[in-house]
């Protein structure tokens, strides 16, 4: 199963590497992993997506509190929360089906940023779900290229646990 | 108050009490030994190596109780401490390591003696630091003090460039309470699991204790002692946990583990509950993971949470210092009348004894002999390999904190730099012997020079079987006596060695009516030497828990 962590570090150098460094140490995989500043821009945020059972992710989030740099750890797939993940589709298309896929990109609401004569890039948000299901409508035309940010998340409201 | 890097540096470690730091100069770290210069009330000791130096200065804070200091150089200084950081990270001694850097305008450059020492580091510190900024380097010797001696202890590594020593910065002495935000250790353990352990263990039969190292750093043998004598519960150790209570005491039942006592094991395997404390159950220590105590509830304190769970599925975890959490259960546990779980102790010691293979000069009988001689007298510190196993087994420890050995990561070479480190910490006041052999003396045998300048009080315990016979015996049971590289043949007469520095005295013992005459007279000598010992290669450490069998599974046991 795939565990969402939402992180709270000090934004310095090198926190990266200790916590990139602690997840291959162990043997843990990270699925996603983004960072950014905060509101406080002493600290970043980092959303890590972790596949693993529940006792491997548990200690997952006991190592990590154990850096001096994170400050906080919280699990929050069980928490209401809201996720995004941004994606580029470069996509194969020319004159003759380039609607067809407009037409699509419309139930994703997605949007065209870059065409030329035998290609477009196409950009989505949406949760993990939603991102996966654009890449495969998309795949009978042809997919040439596609970079994923990897996902956010942040807890909704008050923060309480379903 | 203005003052360069450096002496700041120096100022807020006498502010902390440091005596003595182990070292050694180099281009970096000029501007820092030329501040030691001037400082009257540090003194440095000057090493043979920086690995020698982090592994004396680590036994050193163990000995005192807060963390010991090593500062090497740049690139090849701050690279041979490696070793010596993560021995100590693995058994979670406070240390302090400082290295030089190079100029910081350099760092990058691939620079002469530049090594990136905190990329390095990273998954052996508890953290780490590379100072850039002059105006952050007090905060930080602060903050790495503070995160090295609180919590679950563990070496810390400054890395200041070169201009950062030589920088002026503005130095107060702090009086306040160092504040991390990312850093807030639990010492108290939480009252309803302390309520719960109280009545898992009036309601248990067969109530086994099990000490970690953890109770040696947190000072708690005095609550092990209450858990003995007044309550009644025998206790095991594992490696690190030894001297924390009285071996030849009837309840106390020694190491479990590998190479544990047998009757250490089998208590394990008959208890119902066991009350483990600071310890991480290394693998060396449980053996098989499904066979460990499968008909004991467990109850795991520990200060760091992440053990907890870690390696053994834990009924009952209480986070927290093993000092304030035991006195704690101890306010509410009752004398519960156990006759027949301790009739059962008594029986498991009393006829099961390690299996001894008889040669020429058994080593486990110098060191019994040693034990018998002078058990409340001496600290011991030991290398990695047989001599260490049948330390742990035969020496019989009764003093606090009277064993230094390297655990966790198994480091050959600790013994003679560790002994250097706790004689000095011991003022001189107690002797210490390093027992070691052949193959971990010769890894760092040249603090012989660093021991006999000092003239400190260490006896080496050299048992000589010109072999590494740990791993010998390995390749015996596990490479069908297939010996690979294991053998030395090109050994120096170590006595006439150890003669050759000026006043270290040297002795001999080749055979069994020799040990007390040849212990008596090196002790009555109070400064260094060296005491050979000619042994069997034929020497097996027994019993041995096979690789994936459980505790009671051991072969070597002698029924009685």
């Amino acid at each position: 199963m795939k565990y969402t962590l939402s992180v709270l570090v000090e934004n310095r150098p090198g926190v990266l590497t200790r916590i990139a460094g602690l997840f291959a140490r162990r043997g843990y995989n990270i699925d996603s992993l983004t960072v950014g500043r905060t509101e406080d821009e002493r600290y970043s945020r980092m959303t890590i997506v972790v596949d693993g059972g529940q006792d491997i992710v548990e200690q997952v989030a006991k190592q990590l509190h154990k850096l001096i740099d994170v400050i906080k750890v919280n699990d929050i797939t069980e928490v209401p929360h809201v996720e995004r993940e941004l994606v580029f589709i470069q996509v194969k298309s020319d004159s003759n089906n380039r609607g067809e896929i407009m037409d699509l990109l419309k139930i994703f609401r997605g949007r065209v940023v870059d065409l030329s004569k035998n290609s477009m890039i196409v950009e989505t948000t949406g949760d993990c779900g939603k991102i996966d299901a654009i890449i495969n409508a998309l795949s009978p035309y042809g997919i040439k290229e596609v970079v994923r940010t990897g996902k956010i998340g942040l807890i909704r409201g008050d923060g309480r646990k379903n | 108050m203005k003052m360069t890097g450096a002496e700041a540096l120096l100022k807020i470690l006498e502010g902390y009490g440091v005596k003595h730091i182990f070292g050694y100069p180099g281009g970096a770290v000029l501007p820092l030994y030329d501040a030691i210069l001037n400082n009257p009330n540090i003194e440095h000791i000057l090493v043979r190596s920086e690995q020698a130096g982090a592994h004396a200065a680590a036994a050193y804070g163990k000995y005192i109780g807060q963390s010991g200091v090593c500062i090497g150089t740049s690139g090849p200084g701050a690279t041979n401490l490696v070793t010596g950081i993560a021995n100590a990270y693995m058994d979670s001694i406070p240390l302090l390591a400082i290295t030089g850097q190079v100029d910081s305008s350099f760092i990058g450059r691939d620079a002469f003696q530049e090594a990136d020492i905190t990329g390095i580091t990273m998954p052996i510190v508890k953290h780490n630091y590379l100072v850039k900024d002059p105006k952050k380097l007090v905060d930080i010797i602060y903050d790495a003090w503070h995160i090295a001696n609180t919590g679950r202890k563990g070496p810390v590594l400054i890395d200041i460039p070169r201009n950062v020593f030589e920088a002026t910065v503005d130095f107060e002495p702090r009086t306040d309470l160092v504040k991390i935000k990312g850093y807030k250790p639990t010492y108290e353990g939480h009252q309803s699991q302390i309520k719960k352990a109280v009545k898992m263990i009036n309601s248990s039969f067969k109530p086994l204790l099990l000490v970690g190292g953890g109770v040696n750093f947190s000072k708690a043998e005095k609550e092990v002692v209450e858990f003995v004598e007044k309550y009644n519960i025998p206790m095991a150790t594992t490696l690190m946990g030894i001297g924390t209570y009285d071996e030849t005491k009837d309840l106390a039942l020694g190491m479990i583990g590998m190479h544990g006592m047998p009757y250490a094991n089998y208590a394990v395997h008959h208890c119902d509950l066991l009350i483990a404390v600071g310890t991480r159950f290394g693998d060396r220590a449980t053996g098989s993971l499904s066979k460990f105590a499968k008909d004991a509830k467990i109850i795991h304190i520990d200060i760091d949470p992440a053990e907890i769970g870690k390696n053994v599925l834990i009924d009952l975890p209480i986070v927290g210092d093993a000092k304030s959490v035991l006195s704690e259960i101890l306010l509410g546990i009752e004398i519960v009348e156990r006759n027949e779980w301790l009739e059962k102790i008594i029986e498991l010691k009393s006829r099961n004894r390690m299996l001894l293979h008889k040669t020429a000069l058994n080593p486990q009988l110098i060191i019994q002999k040693l034990g018998d001689m002078a058990r409340d007298d001496i600290l011991i510190a030991t290398d990695v390999g047989q001599h260490q196993m049948f330390a742990a087994q035969y020496f019989k420890f009764s003093q606090e904190n009277s064993l230094y050995t390297s655990g966790g990561l198994g480091t050959m070479g600790f013994g003679l730099p560790a002994a250097e480190g706790v004689a000095l910490a011991a003022g001189g006041k107690k002797q210490v012997f390093c027992i070691t052999g052949d193959g971990s003396f010769q890894m760092n045998m040249a603090e012989m020079a660093t021991i006999v300048e000092h003239n400190l009080p260490v006896k080496i315990l050299l048992l000589n079987n010109s072999s590494l016979c740990l791993v010998k015996q390995l390749q015996h049971f596990q490479c069908d006596k297939r010996f690979s590289e294991v053998s030395f043949t090109g050994n120096p007469d170590f006595s006439a060695m150890a003669r050759s520095y000026p006043n270290m005295t040297a002795y001999r013992i080749e055979n069994e009516d020799e040990i007390e005459s040849v212990l008596k007279e090196a002790m009555s000598h109070n400064g260094p030497s060296l005491i050979e010992c000619i042994i069997s290669d034929e020497n097996l450490v027994y019993p041995i828990v096979p690789a994936k069998k459980g505790l009671a599974e051991m072969i070597g046991v002698e029924k009685w």
